[in-house]
């Protein structure tokens, strides 16, 4: 597949496809085939509902009072409104605590996935004839093939042996696991950087460390989008591995302190829904900021892989 | 050097310049003995430390875990090797069988699903429609909420909002919670893991059909061709290789199943939505971890069967790779 059709949602190109895919069909048009589809953007519209709804509810139940929360209407909107249950939810469940330990771990996850995939990356697309590179880069593809469960058991073990059961090693292991899908989108696109760039860097009498610092690794930038992205939706959102690793229940992420924490909202049900969309919201935020990367981020991810 | 990108004449001129003084040593000149250009060592210093890295955090707790299986080792304390007994025992555990049928049954209607979903609504949102943006945006939204966030939003939906309404329309079998019917509850799960992983699908989708030439359409059209002829003679065949990576990719993830089967039933009612990796964590607290290990690496040998098919069924599609 050429680059192009390779990011059919890059950037500017998308329009560009998108318009062209309207022209053509627009062309072979019989008469009024050019006007708006209607039926089938009702029909969308509707679907788009079971997407909205449930976070129409969410928004709404966390900002009832109490006794309106339990009367189990959850479409009805909140009369009065009323921000306690925030207020309940960010004493109960020491959220503050919690978000700044979500936050350190989603960052330096970031940080880490980018720098490290971006290195590694480029060290094996510039070394491709030697075997070393060109193993280690199927070698760190193929815990895509790993399910973590698979290994669950052992790095539970061994974090607790080595004194990583904490939030530094549940970093370690989100940025490990990210690395797959992060080298195998950055180094198909520094594939498709020209080398004459870097040579005439390499003419200047830049070092290897100084061609990626000031040249590859800027570059690198749009892709890097993606992969920071991917990286702070996998670490932010993740339950499993944190809820596994993390010994200490106070030193937990946001989404685990949601289960510890389950059974005392009880019937408080604007309190918990207040903690829930405290929970989500960062990572709807973030997305609606980075939208492109994300949908790039999918396509790329697919048809690479 | 002072500008990141230099113009490639700027490029061509120097390289004559440096080249005629002799300094041109990492790009043309040095040479090892069996003839091919030497490895700046900076790249081994890019690429060993999260070579070791990756290998001490993934590869060691894999094949420790592997070498377990075949032990009785309970989590601490002593052991000794004992062949392949927990495997043996494996087969023949009803708990063990139960949590793979379910996974296995789950991950079959969720993939169906999922991908039927998402196909319409890709044809959809590439058609001529106004807000497309708009609604791919809406659409998308569910892949960037955590599992188990979303998965109590849906439990408090399923336990209170929806009993409620089969109360209100007289329904019997919807006046209780689905989920603390062990006939019912996995459809629960079913519903919330399609929620979540539609966007993803939709997304793959979405760029197949933007893939297609107009004139494909054209073509059909003017062998007057109507519109679910079009979409069956011509769309799907021409999107199948999406079709594969889809059904694949979202199989694989669906064997994973956790996040949002603790957020709804906890594997309840009884053990009736329990997950193989629920079944698997029990090892860690349970006292079982060799024969988890034993679970774990059967799982294993799955999920890499499951990839070798998704590269034999890739592999040769053109319009995919």
């Amino acid at each position: 597949m050429t680059q192009t059709a390779a990011r059919p949602m890059a950037g500017s190109r998308r329009g560009g496809r998108d318009e062209a895919a309207a022209t053509t069909r627009a062309r072979r048009g019989r008469v009024g085939q050019e006007t708006t589809n209607w039926t089938t953007m009702v029909i969308l519209l509707l679907c788009s509902l079971t997407v909205l709804v449930p976070l129409y509810v969410t928004i709404s139940m966390s900002l009832k009072t109490t006794a309106q929360a339990v009367d189990g209407n959850a479409f009805s909107l909140p009369t009065p409104i009323d921000f306690s249950g925030f207020a309940e939810a960010w004493q109960l469940t020491n959220f503050p605590r919690a978000f700044v330990i979500s936050v350190l771990i989603t960052a330096a996850t970031v940080a880490g996935t980018v720098l490290l995939a971006a290195l590694a990356s480029y060290a094996i697309v510039r070394n491709w004839e030697r075997r070393l590179f060109r193993w280690s880069f199927f070698y760190l593809l193929a815990a895509m093939f790993l399910p973590f469960p698979v290994v669950a058991l052992p790095q539970i073990q061994l974090t607790g042996l080595t004194g990583l059961a904490n939030p530094v090693g549940v970093t370690i292991l989100h940025i490990m696991f990210q690395l797959s899908f992060s080298i195998l989108l950055f180094t198909a696109f520094l594939r498709s950087i020209p080398l004459e760039l870097e040579e005439s860097a390499r003419m200047d009498g830049a070092t290897t460390g100084q061609t990626f610092r000031k040249l590859i690794f800027p570059l690198l930038a749009p892709m890097g989008a993606t992969v920071a992205i991917f990286a702070f939706l996998a670490s932010w959102n993740d339950f499993m591995m944190p809820s596994l690793i993390i010994a200490d229940s106070s030193l937990q992420t946001v989404p685990v302190v949601q289960s510890i924490f389950q059974t005392q909202f009880s019937n408080n049900y604007n309190v918990s829904f207040a903690s829930y969309l405290m929970a989500m919201a960062p990572a709807i935020i973030v997305y609606l900021f980075a939208q492109r990367w994300v949908l790039e981020g999918v396509t790329q991810g697919a048809v690479k892989g | 050097m002072t500008t990141p990108i230099a113009p490639a004449s700027v490029a061509a001129g120097r390289l004559v310049d440096t080249a005629e003084h002799g300094h041109v040593d990492h790009l043309a000149g040095a040479h090892n003995r069996r003839g091919r250009p030497k490895t700046d060592p900076i790249y081994y210093w890019f690429l060993i430390p999260t070579l070791a890295l990756f290998t001490l955090a993934i590869t060691v707790p894999a094949i420790l875990g592997i070498f377990y299986s075949f032990t009785n080792f309970i989590g601490f304390g002593e052991w000794e090797i004992i062949g392949l007994t927990n495997y043996i025992a494996v087969f023949s555990d009803p708990a063990i069988i139960s949590s793979y049928a379910f996974t296995f049954g789950f991950a079959f209607v969720t993939v169906i699903l999922v991908n039927v979903i998402a196909f319409l609504l890709a044809v959809g949102l590439t058609s001529r429609i106004k807000l497309k943006s708009t609604l791919r945006a809406v659409f998308v939204i569910p892949m960037v909420i955590s599992g188990i966030v979303i998965a109590y939003v849906f439990n408090f939906l399923f336990s209170n909002s929806l009993p409620a309404f089969g109360q209100a329309i007289g329904s019997g079998w919807l006046s209780e919670s689905i989920l603390a019917n062990p006939n019912l509850a996995w459809l629960g799960v079913v519903i919330v893991t399609a929620w979540q992983s539609i966007p993803g699908t939709l997304l793959i989708y979405i760029a197949g059909l933007l893939s297609i030439p107009g004139e494909v359409y054209e073509a059909a059209d003017i062998d007057g061709a109507s519109a679910l002829n079009r979409l069956f003679s011509v769309t799907l065949p021409l999107v199948a290789g999406y079709v594969v990576i889809n059904v694949i990719l979202g199989f694989k993830n669906y064997l994973n199943a956790y996040d949002i089967i603790v957020g709804l039933t906890n594997g309840g009612p009884g053990t009736a939505t329990r997950s193989i990796a629920m079944t698997i964590f029990t090892g860690f607290t349970g006292g079982d971890y060799a024969y988890q290990m034993a679970n774990a690496t059967i799982f294993f040998i799955i999920a890499v069967l499951i990839s070798v098919l998704q590269l034999r069924l890739t592999r040769g599609r053109a319009a995919i790779s």
